[in-house]
């Protein structure tokens, strides 16, 4: 670490100080103490979310007195490839969450198919941030106003070379979103709507923009929940994305998942996914486990 | 010995069961000091099945409370005899019973506990847990619930004050 580094490094750990002693002073803080489920799952962006879409509940276990983080492992299974997703995060105060996720897409035996060669892999790191801007969607039950929350996602992807070789305008970009989110619990029902303006294709797998369309898209993502307890919940998802590249067309994706809290700490997600077609290889539609951890 | 005399004989030597109420100053007392609406008809209250449901799952809840690490500081000093009525008549009132509640209004009766979300949540999930192994279906737990989860800011804000 060079002298400007230590400088950030100290900076930042004044900051986490100054943070941390007003929270003390105010009224003393501490881990944990959401409602289970109520900080959502990791979605494959890393970001508090379902599965496939990003919602406005804040990552962690913490309370609007504390600090939280999660861990997630993800892993779809699809036809032609595979996708691995590895995150982390932090929640605080119930306000603010900040996310790192690194994202593999595994061409396994297709690889060969594409001319890439067996096994080759798109990887991306995925920084994000997402900041609760109003409501509350568990305390505010007698409103319909939602809990609603903006973020960025940051997207860099390693294999900037071959997508552009396949059309693609950049192997960076930012994400901006709008995420709007309510649990009824009168009628035992979580519905989440999301506006992201991208340019990604495939999530970013390959690239962004392209020789179709070089501008941002505004996309949707909705998600509905029913809670069968107030541990278990099953859903559906719905997620547009963009159709940037030339080469092989991409479509909306969907799933339908069960999500359990098996502890205060640890909940499983698995889901039937459709990522539509896939860099020409169709119906790609399988199998999405995902194991978190909160605290 | 007369019936009524035997019964008082045994009232005293219970002694704790029977404690009485400690005295609190005077307050106006009305319905909407429960802090929420009850419902229109009284299909929560059957499914919580009726007043002895209601007074198994709050004598379920109060020993939750005294247990959890979370909240048994909070608790060690309280009316026991008095959170037990006040409480039953809360979850009957609400629940579209045949009850009044004569307990305080929220923000007064959480005044200087100094309560932060996580109590606030504790509660929520102990209550969960009795109405649970009374046997209340979920399905009506979360529209019991989302009645109380409005009374977050009068009761966790409240008594910062």
């Amino acid at each position: 670490m060079g002298f400007s580094g230590r400088m950030a490094a100290a900076a930042l750990a004044a900051g986490v100080a100054l943070v941390t002693a007003g929270a003390a002073e105010a009224h003393e803080w501490q881990w944990g103490g959401k409602l289970d489920l109520t900080r959502g799952v990791a979605n494959v962006e890393g970001a508090g979310g379902g599965g496939l879409a990003t919602w406005a509940l804040i990552t962690g276990n913490e309370t609007r007195d504390g600090i939280g983080g999660e861990l997630s492992a993800t892993y779809i299974n699809l036809p032609a490839y595979s996708v691995r997703v590895f995150g982390g995060g932090v929640g605080l105060f119930d306000r603010v969450e900040a996310t790192v996720a690194r994202a593999t897409f595994d061409t396994g035996a297709t690889g060969a198919k594409l001319g890439l060669g067996r096994g080759f892999t798109f990887d991306q790191t995925i920084l994000g941030a997402k900041v609760r801007l109003l409501g509350d969607a568990v305390y505010d039950q007698s409103t319909w106003l939602p809990q609603v929350a903006a973020g960025l996602q940051y997207k860099a992807n390693d294999r900037g070379a071959i997508v552009r070789a396949v059309g693609a305008d950049h192997d960076a970009d930012v994400d901006v979103y709008i995420a709007a989110t309510k649990i009824l619990l009168d009628q035992s029902l979580v519905l989440s709507a999301t506006a992201r303006a991208t340019r990604a294709n495939q999530f970013g797998f390959l690239g962004f923009g392209g020789d179709r369309s070089r501008a941002y898209a505004a996309e949707f993502e909705g998600s509905a929940a029913y809670l069968l307890t107030a541990k278990l919940a099953v859903g559906a998802e719905y997620r547009s994305k963009p159709d940037n590249l030339s080469f092989a067309r991409e479509a909306a994706a969907f799933d339908v998942f069960v999500a359990y809290a098996l502890t205060r700490n640890l909940s499983v997600t698995a889901a039937y996914v459709d990522l539509g077609d896939i860099a020409t290889f169709r119906g790609q539609r399988g199998a999405y486990v995902s194991l978190q951890a909160g605290f | 010995m007369k019936p009524s005399a035997l019964a008082l004989l045994v009232a005293i030597a219970s002694g704790p069961a029977l404690a009485a109420e400690q005295p609190v100053a005077p307050y106006p007392q009305s319905d909407a000091n429960a802090g929420a609406a009850p419902f229109k008809d009284d299909r929560v209250f059957q499914a919580l099945h009726g007043k002895a449901g209601v007074a198994r799952i709050t004598a379920d809840l109060i020993e939750r409370l005294k247990t959890d690490s979370r909240t048994s500081d909070i608790f060690r000093a309280a009316d026991f005899e008095r959170l037990d009525r006040t409480l039953n008549e809360e979850f009957c009132y609400v629940a579209g019973g045949p009850c009044h509640y004569s307990g305080m209004d929220m923000k007064t009766a959480h005044k200087h506990m100094g309560l932060q979300e996580i109590h606030f949540n504790a509660l929520v999930e102990d209550l969960e847990a009795a109405m649970t192994k009374e046997g209340v279906p979920w399905r009506v737990q979360a529209r019991l619930l989302a009645k109380f989860a409005t009374m977050k800011p009068e009761v966790v804000d409240a008594s910062r004050n």
